[in-house]
């Protein structure tokens, strides 16, 4: 029972790590550094905090962030792929920039510094108990994305060509390959994904509130890099990040663990990934290089 | 690598290195043509980009960009108070600047000053804490300021390290070790040191440093602090090292060709483990701003995203050290003007124009430098044409 309760709650947290974590694999497969991540999940969450308060269910909340993730995804595209500007930089200043522009509108729109009003979410109070969360269908995305990044990544003539792309763009062009479009489709649907990230966190809370994301972005980044670029690897590390967080809130009452230490796990995880020990890590090759 | 030839012989070496240097310095000329116009352009097209993102803010907020603009100068630049605060601002954004840039020129991304400026606050905090009580200043600044510098470069020696040995990516080991180094301070603090009902150490018992307002009257009730002195030294230090020494030479070398460094004698793990290090100390140098200048504990969550801003202080400063300097007090500028204008618009609006400026200088000033050097050359093209047909 207690293992059952444990397992829920672990998939419940690491929802929106798998969906962010499925964004920033196209991304990087694509070759554009996954710094944007965090700015793309809040984004999506203040977009579906938006949709769902005036369209009134929580489906306007999934376009809203969608719409959001768009709007951030073309500004990091223009940025990236039109004007070739450094990504590492450009990731850092979209993060920036939403975290700013989501306070201003939150009081512009809210009159809140903090939080906007409670919105629909899916699923009734109290409906289908423990199993509460499965009635919302971005659970069900969230699970699915990685699975079928994995199915479009590996079997489909797009998945060949994003990773053409991503690995050997010279080659991929000289095929016939048009390099930065498939790099645009690329970063949509990743800007999609961490959208809907995003989205299941305020929808999960009924609100969005200021900074919800909480270094998401990073720790899904930090499950891309240790799940070494493959969906399913990436799909693991995900929950593990999510086990650990799980573990930390289980175990807040006891003190065993001063919960600090819990929260670096992921952290700590991926610089011992990147230092080696699991094995050398093989990025795309074209990462971060859109000459 | 490893495949390579053999280093080269000492005397090739020097050689090679020379004519780098020669070659460079040919190029001077020709840079500093676009140099003089390419030091000004960055700050004013970004400035003109984000007033024009910044007026579409207000409007959108129902105010008037005038009077919002007109707040935003008086309250910063308008008053000793203001003005105050701005260099406060200032001098913890240069440091952080320096960080970033001094990496920046080895090609290293350190994402990581804001850990990096935490935890060299701490350092300092924690040893003016254990210095006994009425240590003199000339003793305790000192020793404290080098506690800051230390602990800054311990954090960054870490990535440093782990590039230089593993070839394990900063930009991703220094935001983990963001992470890892506020969680660690936050527990030492919560758990171990913290006054009761806060967030902060204890007060510091030696090492203050003094503040504008005990000497000029006018900056009274602003953190304006000596502590802006050194931030300038280090500016002075940073241009030295980089551009007077031989391991400058070295670090810029790395950061311009790893490969040719490598293959011209230059240790390059070294050097990226050292830039580390160094980067570390200049953001720990700005963590004493606020504990020895301002407050006198270390508070969580003081660095309040100055490391990251540190950033966009560098790209605007292009990664030297006098024009980090500017750049540090252009965004104080708009740091302290959001509080300025906060009773209209929310003082957010600085925060997203500072983003707005960063991207403005990655983007749209290459592309009108591109513009500007195209233009010049149809110019002189022209006018050699003109040239030619005069002869004939």
């Amino acid at each position: 029972m207690i293992l059952l309760t444990f397992l829920l709650q672990t998939i419940r947290i690491a929802i929106p790590y798998l969906l962010a974590a499925a964004g920033g694999v196209m991304s990087e497969r694509v070759g554009i550094i996954a710094l944007g991540l965090e700015g793309m999940m809040l984004a999506g969450a203040f977009g579906a905090a938006l949709g769902s308060y005036y369209g009134g269910n929580p489906w306007a909340g999934l376009a809203g962030a969608l719409v959001a993730g768009a709007m951030v995804t073309a500004v990091l595209a223009v940025a990236t792929l039109r004007y070739k500007a450094n990504q590492v930089v450009v990731g850092v200043a979209i993060n920036l920039l939403v975290v700013a522009a989501t306070r201003f509108y939150l009081r512009r729109i809210f009159d809140s510094a903090s939080n906007s009003p409670r919105v629909p979410g899916f699923g009734g109070e109290g409906a289908g108990g423990m199993f509460a969360s499965f009635v919302n269908p971005v659970v069900w995305m969230g699970l699915a994305a990685l699975p079928v990044l994995a199915w479009v990544l590996y079997r489909t003539p797009f998945g060949l060509r994003a990773r053409a792309v991503g690995e050997k763009p010279e080659a991929a062009a000289t095929l016939g390959v048009a390099v930065t479009k498939l790099r645009l489709q690329g970063l949509l649907i990743a800007g999609s994904l961490a959208s809907l990230g995003g989205a299941y966190l305020a929808l999960d809370q009924h609100q969005f509130s200021d900074s919800m994301t909480a270094g998401r972005g990073f720790i899904a980044l930090a499950a891309v890099i240790f799940g070494r670029w493959e969906p399913v690897r990436v799909a693991v590390a995900c929950l593990l990040f999510a086990g650990a967080e799980t573990l930390q809130i289980q175990l807040q009452g006891s003190q065993m663990i001063p919960s600090q230490f819990v929260e670096m796990i992921p952290y700590v995880l991926t610089i011992v990934a990147l230092a080696g020990v699991v094995g050398r890590s093989v990025a795309p090759a074209a990462l971060g290089k859109t000459e | 690598m490893s495949t390579g030839p053999a280093t080269p012989p000492r005397e090739q070496q020097r050689d090679m290195q020379s004519t780098g240097e020669v070659r460079a310095m040919a190029e001077m000329p020709a840079r500093a043509g676009i140099g003089l116009a390419g030091g000004f352009l960055p700050p004013l097209v970004a400035l003109a980009i984000a007033a024009v993102v910044g007026d579409l803010l207000i409007l959108s907020f129902g105010e008037a960009p005038s009077t919002v603009f007109r707040l935003l100068v008086e309250g910063t630049w308008g008053n000793a108070y203001g003005i105050g605060q701005v260099l406060y601002k200032t001098t913890t954004l240069a440091c952080t600047g320096l960080a970033f840039a001094l990496a920046g020129r080895a090609g290293l991304f350190n994402v990581g000053a804001e850990g990096q400026l935490a935890a060299g606050g701490f350092g300092a905090a924690l040893l003016g804490m254990l210095l006994p009580a009425g240590t003199p200043a000339l003793v305790a600044v000192p020793l404290c300021l080098l506690a800051a510098m230390l602990v800054g470069a311990g954090v960054g020696a870490v990535p440093g390290a782990l590039r230089a040995k593993f070839g394990a990516s900063e930009v991703i080991v220094t935001i983990m070790l963001n992470f890892i180094a506020l969680a660690f301070l936050n527990w030492i603090v919560s758990s171990k040191l913290h006054v009761p009902e806060t967030l902060h150490t204890p007060p510091i018992v030696a090492g203050m440093m003094p503040r504008f307002a005990d000497s000029f009257a006018a900056f009274r009730g602003s953190a304006a602090n000596f502590t802006i002195v050194f931030a300038v030294l280090a500016a002075v230090a940073s241009w030295w090292y980089l551009f007077r020494t031989r391991a400058g030479y070295e670090l810029r070398a790395v950061g311009l060709q790893p490969d040719a460094a490598e293959y011209g004698g230059v240790r390059v793990p070294r050097v990226l483990l050292v830039t580390m290090c160094l980067s570390g100390a200049l953001a720990g140098l700005g963590g004493m701003n606020f504990v020895l200048g301002y407050k006198g504990y270390y508070e969580e969550g003081f660095a309040g995203g100055a490391g990251f801003l540190g950033i966009a202080v560098a790209l605007v400063g292009r990664n030297h050290p006098f024009g980090i300097l500017g750049a540090a007090l252009l965004f104080a500028t708009l740091s302290q003007g959001g509080l300025a204008v906060n009773a209209i618009v929310p003082k957010q609006l600085t925060d997203i124009l500072t983003a707005v400026v960063i991207l403005a200088v990655a983007t749209a000033v290459p592309e009108v430098q591109k513009q500007l050097r195209a233009a010049a050359a149809n110019v002189t093209a022209a006018f050699y044409r003109d040239a030619r047909k005069g002869v004939s």
